[in-house]
């Protein structure tokens, strides 16, 4: 019998726990631990689900669900799931280089190799763009006031499609080993010849499956945003996380071609002996440095663009203040998003281009940096004056202005080639960029889902321990980055997993330190959602305006109806939605109502992501059945919904005024809350805009909207 | 005028209401942003290609030795003609509502295409048996079976998505979605050919002048 055509490269020696078996070691015990961990986390889970009876509702309310908003919360529950490896993973980093003076430690060099490649393949793939993406899925089409996006059955197959590659990097901590060869993974070491085995295809597949479902992300938002705003909404009335939004899509069309590019290529050199990156015949790993930093530049401002339309919504809410500079921080967007095609050489200013090619991306590089202190000023200024709230968004912004700059800073000197050559590849850079991606992308998230968490779920985060988390999250990640800067100064190289200057130990301790309290904070935001899921009754927002909000998504209910808008809103001016409030034009009844088409759940998205992620690991370990069959699948579940006809569903006008009407009545007959019982129980939803405190009674109905389509 | 006859007078779906012109739009231009994400694809296989085929050659054959440029130029009529085949089908959707004349044409198109794909299939054959010009000789090599292939692959999967569209205009009749199916398809049928002529240009008679 030969098993091979059966398991492939499968053997029992594959499975983490045979390391441990074999040769028992602290590395191999982590490394079992961890693999149990997975285990054991996906049966828990499973046994949850049955004992709880929740696969029917999982499938029927959720994975089957093409809505924006579900996916939206998949992708951000995604991610923070994900989040939790990859931070755990970096604390046993800091951990092993805290105790690796000369050699010692208790990772091996290979495992320290696999933890800091996973780290990094995780944090940006499977945790910050699901984390922008399900972020621009939720808000974005209620900024714009759609009832979706374009395509929801392919956003649907997008974040099925990213959760396949998430799956897939998951399943490496059980059956074989993860590559090496870090986030970037250059050939030649991660060719055949350096890299045999399975690692370096885990990663090949699970970062292609994530790129697919991004490039077809960022098509799907670009053409919402074109096609789909309301009868007034003009580019130029849009909110700013929109603009964001439009920028990150067109970004993604055009930047994740080349990464599909490098990794195809690369899997062609591993798997068929092809010449693209190898050394000799031929091959040329500069072709791959070039294809990868042009996704991978491009790819930093993927994510931190959404994260700066976050940053413009929060500072604007919590200061009760029109945004400052709103063109500007349109057109900043706009040029930040064009000059960074225009710079991915600075990736590898040591690789042996001219001193003249090195300058000139240089200059392009730090030219960035002027579009972006546009922005800055923009924030601070909207602060001027205003009616700030240091709410826990408020805190992590401010915290964000601060930081930000100073890892801007570092940007600028690492854009001299001069002082790159100095210390490229050490921990100043590591540094560099967590301080731009942590207190810039991920706590931009952590602060929009404090600010948009009552409006998907209807009710508020318990404020308390939201400060709390942020209390640890800030100067934690100041204590273990910060000491970064020395080390790296100091020669300390990145990548590595031992040392022996004695110098470096107190930084390294410090930074450990930072580590933990990241932890903690990690830990008190998980807290923080369980403790007000539990206090869900006395933290309730329902009326959809527990901030004093601006754009549309506030003046629908929270959690918002399947339909997001009863009628179709018309837009006369920017901050649509506070105009009203302030005219006293809203939460009026509209004249008359409609049917309302919505598409209907399909299992055409999760049964994609399925085979997707069979024919993935099916390549990994070259089960070629598996690769064939599962392939045919994927475009037989496609050609088959291709000929499903009853694709939509009408929800009748009659349930739709029901529901609007109930809630524009609950609404009036609601005291309206001021800034200052924002946090107060009295807090339901329906805010009243500075200076009109004196409106804060029961609303008139006013007169009917008349409806134009 | 409506809006959409004001942005797009010349989209194939006559006949409709207006309602399903208005939703053609969103589609159609999903689809064109689609291509376009494609087209990067493409320019960075060429950018690719562009510097392996001078640095890339190693101990392998150079451009001029492996390319017979009459069966690549036999090749692009085969593909020029199947699109030209393509926009008759389409003009029997729009003017004549035809269901037979559509799946005519298509066959046509269909035919002409496979018969591309096969003709480049017996070029790559006769690059490895009569020059030993293999993938795995030299990253020139890999770097034109990747260009080309990705297209022949394009190309099939169009081929195969014809044959899907042919089924449906049989089932559903010209239903406003099969048109929009078929519009699609002739899009993505155009863009091949662009895509062809650059590796016609550039990679064949390029590569046999110099
Ligand atoms: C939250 C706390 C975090 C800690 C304590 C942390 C720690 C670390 C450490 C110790 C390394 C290895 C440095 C070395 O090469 O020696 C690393 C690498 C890296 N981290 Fe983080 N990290 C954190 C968050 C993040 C986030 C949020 C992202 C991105 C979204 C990220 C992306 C990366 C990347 C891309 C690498 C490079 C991996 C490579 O060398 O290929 N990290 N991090
Ligand atoms: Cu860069």
């Amino acid at each position: 019998m030969n098993w091979e055509l059966i398991f492939g490269q499968i053997k029992w020696t594959s499975f983490v726990f045979a390391g441990m078996i074999e040769n028992p070691s602290l590395s191999e015990a982590i490394a079992s631990g961890a693999g149990s961990i997975a285990v054991l986390g996906a049966l828990g889970t499973v046994v949850l689900l049955t004992v709880k009876g929740w696969w029917v509702p999982l499938w029927r309310d959720w994975l089957t669900s093409v809505d924006h908003k579900k996916v939206g919360i998949m992708y951000i529950v995604l991610a923070l799931v994900m989040f939790a490896r990859a931070v755990i993973e970096a604390a046993l980093m800091r951990a092993q280089q805290l105790a690796a003076t000369d050699g010692g430690g208790f990772l091996s060099a290979d495992h320290f190799g696999q933890l800091f490649s996973t780290h990094g393949t995780i944090m940006i793939f499977f945790v910050a763009m699901p984390f922008i993406t399900g972020l621009m899925n939720y808000v974005m089409p209620l900024q714009i006031g759609a009832r979706d996006v374009s395509f929801p059955l392919l956003n649907a197959i997008s974040l099925m499609l990213t959760m396949a590659g998430a799956v897939l990097i998951m399943v490496s901590l059980v059956v074989g080993q993860f590559s090496t060869g870090g986030w970037s993974a250059y050939p030649p070491f991660t060719g055949i010849e350096f890299s045999p085995g399975e690692g370096v295809d885990y990663w090949i597949w699970a970062v292609s499956l994530g790129s697919i479902g991004s490039t077809l992300t960022g098509l799907n938002f670009a053409v919402t945003i074109y096609k789909k705003r309301c009868p007034g909404m003009s580019l130029f009335r849009m909110p700013l996380f929109t603009w964001t939004t439009l920028c990150t899509s067109i970004l993604m069309i055009f930047a994740m071609a080349p990464l599909t590019a490098a990794t195809i290529m690369l899997a062609l050199d591993r798997y068929a002996g092809f010449h693209f990156f190898t050394n000799g015949d031929g091959g040329n790993m500069m072709n791959y440095a070039n294809l990868f930093w042009l996704f991978g530049h491009p790819e930093v401002y993927i994510l931190i663009l959404p994260a700066f339309g976050v940053w413009s919504e929060v500072v604007a809410t919590y200061s009760s203040k029109r945004i400052y500079g709103y063109t500007s921080l349109v057109y900043a967007t706009m040029c930040i998003a064009v000059l960074s095609f225009a710079v991915w050489l600075h990736h590898f200013f040591t690789m042996g281009q001219s001193a003249n090619v090195n300058a000139i991306f240089g200059i392009a590089t730090m030219i960035i940096g002027v579009p972006t202190g546009v922005k800055v000023y923009d924030w601070l200024l909207t602060m001027v004056g205003g009616r700030i709230r240091l709410t826990t968004a408020m805190l992590f912004h401010i915290n964000f202005l601060l930081t930000f700059i100073l890892g801007g800073m570092t940007g600028v000197l690492l854009a001299n080639p001069g002082i790159d050559f100095q210390v490229h590849n050490t921990l100043f850079l590591v540094a560099h960029f967590h301080n731009m991606i942590i207190p810039g992308v991920l706590f931009g998230m952590f602060a929009a889902v404090q600010f948009w968490f009552p409006k998907a779920f209807g009710f508020r985060l318990h404020e308390g321990l939201g400060r709390a988390s942020f209390w640890c999250f800030a100067p934690g990640f100041l204590l273990a980055f910060f000491p970064l800067y020395w080390l790296g100064m100091m020669g300390a190289t990145r990548r590595t997993f031992t040392w022996s200057n004695p110098d470096y130990l107190p930084w390294f301790a410090l930074a450990m330190l930072g580590a933990a309290l990241i932890l903690a904070g990690f830990a008190f935001m998980v807290m923080q959602i369980v403790v007000s899921v539990r206090r869900r009754a006395e933290l309730a927002a329902p009326l959809g305006d527990p901030w004093d909000g601006r754009a549309l998504e506030w003046s629908i209910p929270s959690p918002p109806p399947a339909w997001n808008f009863a009628v179709l809103p018309q837009v006369t001016a920017r901050d649509a939605f506070y105009e009203a409030k302030k005219d006293g034009t809203a939460y009026r009844s509209p004249a008359a109502y409609e049917d309302i088409e919505v598409p209907r759940n399909t299992a055409t998205a999760p049964l994609i992501g399925l085979f997707a992620c069979a024919w993935a690991f099916g390549l990994v370990w070259h089960i070629w059945w598996l690769v064939i069959v599962s392939f045919v699948l994927i475009w037989a579940v496609v050609i088959a919904r291709s000929f499903a006809t009853h694709t939509e569903e009408i929800v009748p006008a009659a349930t739709v005024k029901a529901a609007n009407e109930a809630f524009l009545a609950a609404v009036r007959a609601t005291p309206g809350v001021t800034r200052d019982q924002e946090m107060t129980a009295a807090n339901r939803g329906r805010a009243i805009p500075e200076s009109l405190e004196a409106s804060a009674g029961a609303l008139a109905a006013g007169a009917a909207v008349e409806v134009t389509r | 005028m409506s809006l959409s006859e004001r942005l797009h007078p010349g989209i194939n779906l006559a006949g409709t209401d207006p309602e399903s012109h208005e939703a053609a739009e969103e589609v159609l231009f999903g689809f064109w942003i689609f291509l376009m994400s494609d087209l990067v694809l493409f320019a960075v296989l060429f950018a690719t290609y562009a510097a392996m085929s001078v640095q890339g050659i190693a101990e392998g054959p150079r451009p001029a030795e492996v390319f017979d440029l009459t069966a690549a130029f036999l090749e692009t009529l085969l593909l020029l003609f199947s699109s030209f085949a393509f926009g008759f089908a389409m003009l029997e959707m729009k003017y004549r509502e035809n269901r037979r004349g559509v799946l005519g044409w298509l066959l046509v198109t269909g035919l002409l295409g496979a018969g591309f794909v096969g003709m480049e299939l017996h070029d790559y054959y006769v690059m490895v048996t009569a020059h030993g010009a293999t993938p795995q000789t030299s990253g020139f090599l890999s770097a034109y079976y990747l260009l080309t292939g990705t297209h022949a692959l394009h190309v099939s999967s169009g081929l195969v998505w014809m044959a899907v569209m042919a089924v449906q205009v049989v089932v559903f009749g010209l239903s406003p979605a099969v048109k929009l199916r078929l519009m699609r398809l002739a899009l993505f049928w155009h863009m091949l050919d662009v895509v062809w002529i650059g590796i016609f240009t550039f990679v064949y008679l390029y590569g046999v002048v110099s």
